[in-house]
C-alpha cells in the first residue's frame, strides 16, 4: 500500500475576526514529500501553520488551494483513514484506559471482544499492562500520552499525524517517550509526520527534518538525518548532531 | 507489570467527616433561637421557640402527614414530567442548533412570568384540583434541567471533535460518545436545582387555592395565628427538599459509576 504524503503548492487563508473579507494567510506555497514509512518532523516558529497543515492532511479543513495526496487519494474529496494525535491527550475521563484505547474500533463498529484480545501484546508494548481498568486521572502524564498514542495507532491509517504529542511532558518523561517511540516505530513502521518545537527531539527521531518559516508558513529547508537505526541516545553528543542542530537553528533564525 | 498491594496506608489520611459542620451550625442556630425566645419572652404567635415547633410537629402529625402526601404527590408528578421533558428538549436543543435558537428564548420568557400571576390564572382555567399544581411545578423545574443540560451539551471541545471526526465518527456518534457523557454532570446540577424547586413550587401553587396540601394548610395556620404549625410546615418542606436533593446525589453517584464501564 502506498502511504506516502505529497503536498503541492498548498495555500491556506483563514477568515479574520471581522467579516470584511480580509483573511489571515497561514500557509503559502507549501511543497512537501514524505515517503512511505518515513519519519519526518516539522519545526517552525509558533503560529506558522504547523497544526493547520496537519489538519488539512487529516481532512479536517477543506477550504484551501493546492493539492494533498495520501498515496493516490485526496483527502479533500474522500475520507482517508489517518492516525491523528494532539498535544492534549483527549482521553475521555469517564472511560477506562482500555475502552479509551478501543474507541476507534468502537466507532468503526468493529468486534470489540476480538480487538480486546488482539491488542493485549500492544498494551504491554506501550507500557500499559496492568492498567487497563484505570481511569485517565489515575495515570501519569507519560502513561496518558502512551494510551493516546496507542489509540492513535489503532485508528488504522498507515499515516500518523502527531501534533506536538510530547510537548506537555516534563523533560525526563519526554526523553523516555522519545526512546520508546523510536523503538516502537522502528518495529512497526508507519509514515509519521511529527510536529515539535524541540530541535533535539526532531533530529533524534526523524529521517528528515522540515523547517518552516514564520507565518505565512512555507518550507524553507529540509535536512536529511543520516544517523543509522536503531537510534541511540549517545548520538546527541556527537559533532554530527551539533552540525544538524546548527544548520536548523540558522534556518529558523533567517 | 508488577503492582504493589494496597498497604492500607491510604486510609490513614482519610478526611475527617466535613458533613458534620453544617449540622453543628444548624444546632447552634436552633439553640440561639431557643435562647432568644426564652430570654426576650417573645409571644409564640410572633415567633415560636424550636421546642414549640417540634411539639406542633408532633401534635399535628396526622393532619400534617395527609397534607404532606398531597404536596409530595403533586411535586413528584410535576418533577417527573419536567425531568422527561427537560431531558428530551435538552437533547434536542443540544443536538440541533435551529431548535436551540428557536426554543431557548421561549423558555427564558416562561421564567420571567411571575408564578404569583400564573397560579391564580391556572386556578381560574383549571380549577383547584391537581392539574394546575402539577403544571406549575413542571414550569418551575423544566427550565433548570433543560438549560443546564443544553449548556453542557454544546460546550465546545474542538480537539475532541477533531479526533472523533478523524476516527470516522459522524455527528450523532460524537454526540453520543463524547457530548452526552460529558454533559451528565450539568444535567445533574440542573436536577438538583429542580428538586429543590419542586416542593416549593407545589406549596406556592396550593397557596393560591387548593383543598389539600401543605400550602393550604400553611395559609390556614397563618390566618388562625398558629405560628408554630406554620413553622412545622416549613420544617417539613425543608426536610422533603433535602431528601430529594440527597436522592439525586445518590443517583448521580450510581450513574457516574456505571458510566465507567469496561
Ligand atoms: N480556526 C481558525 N480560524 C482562524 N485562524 C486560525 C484558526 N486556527 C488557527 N488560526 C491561525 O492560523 C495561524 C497558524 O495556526 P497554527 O495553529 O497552525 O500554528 P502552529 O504552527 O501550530 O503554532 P504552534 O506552534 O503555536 O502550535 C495562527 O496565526 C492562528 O491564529
Ligand atoms: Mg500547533
Amino acid at each position: 500500500m502506498d502511504n506516502s504524503i505529497r503536498i503541492k503548492e498548498l495555500n491556506m487563508v483563514y477568515n479574520g475576526p471581522d467579516d470584511d473579507g480580509t483573511g489571515l494567510g497561514v500557509l503559502q506555497n507549501v511543497n512537501l514529500e514524505v515517503q512511505g514509512n518515513e519519519f519526518v518532523s516539522i519545526l517552525g516558529p509558533s503560529g506558522c501553520g504547523k497544526s493547520t497543515l496537519l489538519k488539512l492532511i487529516a481532512g479536517l479543513e477543506k477550504d484551501y488551494d493546492g493539492d494533498i495526496y495520501l498515496g493516490n487519494d485526496n483527502p479533500r474529496y474522500k475520507r482517508v483513514p489517518v492516525c491523528y494525535m494532539l498535544q492534549k491527550d483527549c482521553l475521555m475521563p469517564w472511560r477506562s484506559l482500555l475502552s479509551n484505547v478501543l474507541l476507534p474500533i468502537e466507532i468503526k463498529n468493529g468486534d470489540l471482544k476480538k480487538a480486546r484480545n488482539e491488542i493485549q501484546p500492544l498494551i504491554a508494548e506501550f507500557g500499559l499492562a496492568g492498567f487497563e481498568n484505570y481511569k485517565p486521572r489515575q495515570l501519569s502524564g507519560g502513561m496518558r500520552q502512551r494510551a493516546a498514542l496507542l489509540r492513535t495507532y489503532l485508528m488504522d491509517g498507515e499515516i500518523m499525524l502527531l501534533d506536538e504529542p510530547f510537548a506537555a511532558l516534563d523533560e525526563i518523561t519526554r526523553m523516555q517517550m522519545q526512546d520508546w517511540l523510536t523503538s516502537v516505530w522502528e518495529k512497526h513502521k508507519k509514515t509519521v509526520l511529527f510536529v515539535t518545537h524541540d530541535i533535539d527531539e526532531a533530529i533524534y527521531l526523524s529521517d528528515k527534518v522540515v523547517v518552516m518559516s514564520e507565518r505565512p508558513g512555507t518550507v524553507i529547508g529540509e535536512i536529511k538525518i543520516d544517523f543509522q537505526r536503531p537510534r541511540k541516545r549517545e548520538m546527541i553528543l556527537t559533532s554530527r548532531f551539533s552540525d544538524y542542530k546548527k544548520n536548523i537553528i540558522e534556518l529558523l533564525r533567517a | 507489570m508488577k503492582k504493589l498491594k494496597n498497604t492500607g496506608q491510604k486510609n490513614k489520611y482519610k478526611e475527617p467527616g466535613l458533613g458534620i459542620i453544617p449540622v453543628v451550625i444548624l444546632g447552634i442556630f436552633v439553640l440561639l433561637w431557643q435562647a432568644l425566645v426564652d430570654l426576650l419572652k417573645i409571644q409564640p404567635f410572633i415567633l415560636p421557640s424550636p421546642i414549640k415547633v417540634f411539639k406542633a410537629l408532633y401534635d399535628e402529625r396526622r393532619l400534617l402527614l395527609t397534607h404532606t402526601l398531597v404536596t409530595v404527590g403533586e411535586a413528584l408528578a410535576g418533577l417527573g414530567i419536567a425531568i422527561v421533558l427537560g431531558i428530551i428538549f435538552g437533547l434536542l436543543m443540544g443536538y440541533y442548533k435551529p431548535v436551540r435558537v428557536a426554543l431557548y428564548p421561549v423558555f427564558v420568557i416562561t421564567q420571567t412570568i411571575p408564578l404569583i400571576i400564573l397560579a391564580p390564572l391556572f386556578a381560574v382555567w383549571l380549577g383547584f384540583g391537581f392539574l394546575p399544581k402539577i403544571i406549575i411545578v413542571v414550569l418551575m423545574c423544566f427550565f433548570p434541567i433543560s438549560v443546564t443540560f443544553t449548556q453542557d451539551l454544546i460546550k465546545p471541545d474542538e480537539d475532541m471533535d477533531n479526533i472523533l471526526k478523524v476516527m470516522g465518527a459522524g455527528k450523532w456518534k460524537s454526540f453520543r460518545l463524547a457530548r452526552i457523557p460529558q454533559a451528565l454532570s450539568g444535567l445533574f446540577s440542573g436536577l438538583k436545582i429542580a428538586v429543590t424547586y419542586s416542593i416549593t413550587g407545589a406549596v406556592i401553587s396550593e397557596w393560591i387555592g387548593a383543598k389539600e396540601g401543605l400550602g393550604i394548610y400553611m395559609t390556614r395556620a397563618m390566618t388562625s395565628f398558629k405560628t408554630a404549625v406554620l413553622f412545622a410546615d416549613v420544617v417539613i418542606i425543608i426536610v422533603l427538599s433535602l431528601a430529594l436533593y440527597k436522592l439525586v446525589e445518590i443517583i448521580e453517584k450510581k450513574v457516574t459509576k456505571n458510566l465507567e464501564y469496561v
